[in-house]
């Protein structure tokens, strides 16, 4: 199975990349960026063939290393 | 005072801290390397040293925070144990739960390598009783992710528990917005722990605690180590 796990800033944390690209953004020409959040996606191939189970498993991932809960929130997607 | 410096890989502060800490216990430090699954025993203190450990891959001391010294080290912690995380040590010593909050990129988005003045905002610790009148030292600070984050309950709590071991301030000991090196709420540049044993903090004392470094501002942190370690024994 392979997993996608989202990781971003959760609302409320400022995000100084962000706002450097939204930044930049403007200065390219594109008018209306009201605002950028930024984040990362994590990829992960897993031996696990079971959906439920797997993304139970990355779920503790992202708990235990793959975020940082006091600042980001995370979601996982299976992607078979 | 029995003390140990952990190494990970990319640590580039480990000697500087060993220096520092041997030349105030008047004993070497050991050093610890980071795949060592159990500390020297009888260790008073354990100092987490600056630098990019695994190259501030994930986020900064993430991986750090899960390798296997840590374990003895949070063991050491909650045994009640001395433990000092300065620069990516305080970020590891986040990571690994043991001390609240979190450490963002720069506000600046930028690296900042220069000297800056704290305020010495506590002398109740084992880290910054010997202190004494000196409050504002001048010592320097080179990271880019060290904006201490704190929600408003936290902040508080940290104020309200005197937990707030240093700020950024500027040469008159004001915490203005201009002394503040990374955009860290309410200029905290050093936390305690609740039972005030674990400090951890951006700043590096240790680069200023020598004449021949240049100043000694940094010195008494490693005097107050070694005077709280000589009162318990």
């Amino acid at each position: 199975m392979k997993a996608r796990v989202f990781v971003t800033l959760k609302t409320g944390v400022l995000d100084p990349q962000g706002e450097a690209i939204r930044h930049a953004l403007g200065s390219l020409g594109f008018g209306g960026v009201e605002s950028v959040r930024q984040g990362k996606v994590i990829e992960i191939e897993l031996a696990e063939t079971d959906p439920a189970r797997a993304e139970a498993e990355v779920a503790r991932m992202a708990e235990k290393l793959l975020a940082n809960t006091v600042i980001e929130n995370y979601r996982v997607e299976m992607v078979g | 005072m029995k003390s140990a410096v952990i190494v990970f890989p990319g640590s580039n502060c480990d000697r500087d801290l060993a220096v520092a800490l041997g030349a105030a216990a008047g004993r070497p430090a050991s050093m610890v390397w980071h795949k060592d699954a159990a500390l020297p025993p009888g260790l008073d203190v354990v100092a987490i040293p600056g630098g990019f450990s695994f190259g501030d891959y994930l986020r900064c001391g993430a991986i750090a925070a899960r390798s296997p010294i840590m374990r003895a080290v949070v063991d050491f912690a909650h045994r009640g144990g001395i433990v000092l995380g300065i620069c990516n040590g305080f970020q590891i010593l986040i990571e690994a739960g043991l001390l609240p909050g979190a450490l963002m990129r720069n506000q600046t988005l930028k690296f900042v390598c220069r000297d800056v003045h704290l305020s010495v905002e506590t002398l109740q610790s084992p880290f910054t009783s010997a202190f004494g009148n000196q409050r504002v030292i001048r010592v320097p600070v080179a990271h880019h992710d060290g904006a201490y984050i704190a929600d408003y309950a936290l902040a508080a709590r940290l104020e309200a528990e005197d937990r707030i071991a240093f700020r950024y301030v500027d040469a008159d000991g004001d915490a203005t917005e201009a002394a503040n090196p990374n955009g860290s709420v309410g200029n905290i540049a050093g936390v305690l722990s609740d039972n005030r044993r674990i400090l951890g903090m951006m700043p590096h004392p240790e680069r200023l605690a020598d004449p021949q470094l240049g100043g000694t501002d940094g010195a008494p942190m490693f005097r107050s180590l070694v005077e709280a370690v000589a009162e318990v024994a």
